[in-house]
């Protein structure tokens, strides 16, 4: 990037992004992890951190941790530990917070990104690790009510965490966004979290700062850690910020890293703007240490296999071969892979029935999604299976239906719930006898002469007209069926 | 009639005497010795004799009975317990009733013992004496101008004085088996991870266990019987068949076995003489039942001490982290307003609370450890430490290459005067030196009563096995009550 006074610059982005575990308990105790339950009731001795009671490690964390490790290229070590993080904070009953200091579950991996369209596998960004943590609780502050109001929900305490560091290897916002899908994306796509910004199941932190070209030489600007960004687009609007700020304030105070140490600002997504949140980075030690109670895991080679055995495809794969299985473009594979799990599998059973990647690849597109954005719906609860799905559009294909009546069709069975045969009959719609449509073919042609010599002076298109009118009359009656017996009959005429 | 639970099953069985007429009893004595020994926090007088009568009626209606049926226990009050307080003998819990029972709490109730109340204890368990207790000093029943020693003081002072035949203390660094030695009673601390510590409060995580103090051996093995056993909610438990160690106590016949007398020990400045010869007696009584007994060298045990006193104040400040006032436990009220401006109301609550909720010691031991794990000083302390305890885990692999067993002495000295150490950590420290290594090492360990020193303070003898070997410690410690008669001195006061 070249900046208004000539200086090239270069931004250097690295995030840290907590995935919350999809386990149905905690980390180190059997209490639910389920969303939004009343506070303070998915609690037991351990995760609000008694006298006496001990954590257990929760294997289908380790599972879905391994997964998410492998998902992400990561070198899964043979040997994990556990380790104590500590520090003071109400929401935090033991005091500190179980995590992985020094052998975390997954070592050094990395994403191929693409920027949006561009296709697969334009940058690598390496990853430096990925470690399991409990989370903690929430903390909720009432200034109305007095400054000592805090009212503390732990049912959060406790639930699983996988916190994934990327290398300083992103260099725009665009690049940390596409990261951040291509993150999500696999990360849902193989179950292993939900990541809802919204609530809380992926949060993100972005450490940013520049590199400024000044005649030959390399000024780095202070590093900052931006918190608070609760969407993808408030990560990258707020990265766009960050580096014209750091930039201004680089011009007018002149200050590089060696001048003052991290600090930490919050995003404040009405003014678009970051503040200062923590004026030097407090040289927190939080003595981390080897958790005793619990013991170190080892993960043996054959875990590791039948883990990744039990991944399938990723989405990049699935990608490619629905280019060449289903013929339809890079970018079209592209929207449906990137819906995640659930709408692959709607769109490959339709396609199942039906046996037309592209015109399911085209409905899935428009009018499958607008319904899921319409409705506001989880594809996994989209009415229609894909079974009927493809009945629907292999009518289509057979020329049982015509485009807008199969959507009339679908609208009926988004309605009321009814298969496709059911909706067909309710809708009125019956297959149209070919002598029938020949005589209705012969009756406009007869009544609209004009046309007739219209065709004959070479204006082929002047048949068109009489299409819609077919369709009024018989609305069952199949307008490329009407084209070709027109253009039959007027040549005999 | 209450120093024996064998003997407290034989009566219930022949019906001379009921459950609720020995727990009524057992109550009673404790009552009675409460202004002198104050072994007690907490007397469970309502609901022993409940749990009592419930005993009675299934024996007179035929059910069957536990192992412990009837049997007044009393349970050191580090031990999470549901219709007591469980204290910690601290300020910072002294209203704390737990949600949960631990575990070895299910199982004594599982086989019907009789829960008569919580003992009292140091701190959290950090001291050897019983005087760092929120709730005042207990007395030796030897005598009450000495200490019971500690941390389990009051569980070995509450047998001594006859009031149970049996309890339940904890050992992090020798708080089993010094004041089993102060009382003139044994004390077994079993092997690391052979009995769950779900529910024992967490001192120093890796060293801690639970384990029994009786008058007799035979008493100590059939209460580890009960508490030992694999345990998944404790994820350091070993997953090890529970070992019979009731029926290890068959013969006094020693031929065959190797015991190693622990040279270093008995050459170390500062052994009381009739400690050192109550060992040598000792020696010659395990010869006498057909023992070989070898001398043995534990190299690096200069070194255990400190060790100890960098590792277990480490894992406390960790462990300690958690009473801040925020959600149970001792919350400071008045806040001091200097320090709400300068630190806010937060930090001026989690201060405030933790100052006036611990105790001088806890605190002491808090510092310690904190600043043992500091960024930039751990790897001098704790990760040196940590170094240490590997070299000592191969002196006992070395010893036990060559012996079946350890003899030593269970402490330097006979129970000291009250108030002696308090000034003077360091040596308060020391009393420790024969009793850290198996902790460290996370073998089971065992105090002896051996006898009387010219003042008529008890001498406890120390026998160490390799882990998961506590049948072996069973089996001659038996020989050796059956051989001596120490076990059947009882302090004057409290012969009963």
């Amino acid at each position: 990037m070249t900046h208004s006074d000539g200086y090239t610059t270069e931004t250097i982005i690295g995030l840290e992004v907590h995935v919350q575990l999809k386990t149905n308990t905690k980390l180190f105790c059997g209490c639910s992890t389920t969303f939004g339950a009343a506070p303070n009731t998915q609690v037991c001795p351990v995760c609000l951190g008694h006298p006496g009671a001990l954590p257990v490690i929760n294997e289908q964390a380790l599972e879905v941790a391994i997964k998410a490790g492998l998902a992400l290229n990561c070198h899964i070590p043979e040997m994990t530990k556990w380790d104590r993080k500590q520090y003071f904070y109400p929401d935090l009953p033991k005091g500190y917070q179980i995590s992985q200091f020094d052998l975390p579950i997954c070592a050094e991996g990395y994403l191929d990104i693409a920027l949006e369209g561009k296709g697969d596998g334009d940058r690598r960004i390496r990853i430096l690790r990925a470690h399991l943590e409990e989370d903690a609780g929430k903390s909720m502050h009432d200034e109305s009510a007095g400054q000592f109001d805090t009212r503390i929900d732990l049912n959060r305490c406790g639930t699983p965490l996988l916190e994934i560091v990327s290398q300083p290897d992103l260099r725009s916002s665009q690049e940390a966004k596409a990261y951040l899908n291509e993150l999500k994306l696999r990360m849902t796509h193989l179950g292993i979290s939900d990541c809802e910004m919204q609530e809380g199941s992926l949060r993100v932190d972005a450490n940013v700062n520049l590199h400024i070209h000044v005649d030959g030489k390399k000024i780095a600007t202070p590093i900052v850690e931006i918190k608070n960004m609760n969407s993808f687009r408030a990560v990258e609007r707020a990265i766009d910020h960050e580096i014209d700020r750091q930039y201004d304030a680089w011009e007018e105070t002149g200050k590089t890293i060696n001048d003052e140490s991290k600090t930490t600002r919050g995003w404040d997504d009405q003014t678009g703007r970051t503040f200062l949140q923590r004026e030097k980075e407090e040289s927190a030690d939080y003595r981390y240490f080897p958790d005793p109670d619990l013991l170190p895991v080892r993960i043996s080679k054959e875990r590791i296999e039948d883990i990744q055995n039990s991944i399938g495809e990723m989405p990049g794969e699935v990608r490619e071969r629905f280019q060449t299985q289903y013929g339809i473009k890079a970018y079209d594979a592209e929207v449906i892979v990137n819906q995640g799990r659930d709408f692959i599998d709607l769109y490959e059973a339709a396609v199942a029935v039906c046996g037309d990647g592209k015109r399911a690849s085209a409905w899935f597109q428009q009018d499958i999604l607008r319904t899921i954005n319409e409705q506001q719906i989880a594809t996994a609860d989209f009415p229609i299976s894909g079974n009927a799905l493809g009945i629907l559009l292999l009518k289509i294909t057979n020329g049982d239906l015509d485009n807008s009546r199969a959507r009339d069709v679908f609208q009926h069975m988004l309605d009321h719930g009814d298969d496709v045969d059911a909706s067909i009959d309710a809708l009125g719609i019956t297959a149209v006898d070919s002598s029938e449509l020949e005589g209705l073919c012969r009756d406009l042609l007869s009544e609209n002469p004009h046309v007739v010599e219209d065709y004959r002076n070479g204006k082929q298109q002047a048949i068109g007209s009489l299409i819609g009118q077919a369709k009024k009359r018989n609305p069952n009656a199949n307008p490329k069926t009407v084209r070709e017996l027109l253009l039959q009959i007027v040549e005999t005429l | 009639m209450l120093d024996s639970a064998t003997e407290i099953l034989r009566i219930q069985a022949s019906g001379e005497a009921s459950a609720v007429e020995i727990t009524q009893l057992a109550l009673e004595r404790i009552r009675a010795s409460q202004a002198g020994i104050n072994a007690f926090t907490h007397i469970n007088e309502e609901g022993a004799i409940r749990a009592a009568e419930a005993v009675d009626l299934k024996r007179r209606t035929g059910q069957p009975l536990g192992r412990l049926a009837g049997i007044p226990i009393a349970v050191k009050d580090i031990l999470c317990t549901t219709d007591m307080p469980t204290t910690c003998s601290s300020k910072m819990l002294e209203n704390f009733v737990a949600p949960y029972d631990a575990t070895v709490i299910s199982k004594l109730r599982e086989e019907d013992a009789i829960l008569v109340g919580k003992t009292n204890m140091d701190e959290f368990a950090m001291g050897g004496s019983t005087e760092t207790s929120f709730f005042g000093v207990t007395r030796n029943p030897w005598n009450q101008a000495v200490t019971p020693g500690g941390s389990s003081g009051g569980a070995a002072a509450c047998v001594a004085a006859g009031t149970v035949p049996m309890s339940l203390g904890s050992d992090t660094g020798g708080s089993i088996r010094q004041p089993a030695a102060f009382c003139g009673v044994t004390g077994l601390k079993p092997t690391y991870g052979r009995v769950s510590r779900y529910g024992l409060v967490a001192f120093a995580s890796s060293l801690d266990q639970v384990g029994p103090l009786a008058w007799s051996v035979e008493d100590v093995a059939l209460l580890s019987e009960v508490i030992c056993g694999f345990e998944p909610r404790d994820s350091t438990s070993l997953d090890q068949p529970v070992p019979n160690l009731v029926s290890a106590i068959q013969s006094a016949d020693l031929r065959g076995i190797k015991i190693g007398i622990l040279e270093d020990a008995l050459a170390r400045d500062g052994l009381d003489q009739s400690i050192h010869r109550a060992v040598m007696e000792a020696a010659e009584v395990f010869k006498q039942a057909g023992a070989e007994i070898i001398e043995i060298q534990l190299p690096h045990s200069e070194h255990y001490v400190p060790a100890y006193y960098v590792i277990a104040p480490s894992e406390a400040s960790s462990n300690l982290s958690r009473y801040d006032g925020a959600h149970y436990g001792h919350r400071a009220v008045d806040l001091a307003s200097e320090k709400v401006s300068q630190n806010g109301p937060l930090a001026a609550t989690y201060c405030q609370s933790r100052a006036e909720g611990f105790g001088t010691e806890v605190k002491r031991r808090i510092m310690i450890g904190t600043y043992a794990l500091s960024e930039g000083y751990s790897d001098q302390y704790y990760n040196q430490a940590l170094k240490v305890r590997r070299l000592i885990k191969g002196d006992y692999d070395a010893a036990f290459n060559q012996v079946d067993l350890l003899l030593g002495p269970t402490t330097p000295t006979t129970a000291f005067p009250l108030g002696e150490h308090s000034d003077d950590p360091l040596q308060m420290y020391l009393v420790d030196l024969f009793t850290v290594g198996a902790n460290l090492a996370g073998i089971p360990a065992m105090s002896l009563p051996a006898g009387l020193s010219e003042s008529g303070l008890p001498i406890g003898i120390q026998l160490q096995a390799p882990a998961l070997q506590e049948s072996q410690l069973i089996f001659a410690g038996a020989a050796y009550q059956a051989a001596t008669q120490y076990h059947h001195l009882r302090p004057e006061n409290f012969r009963f």
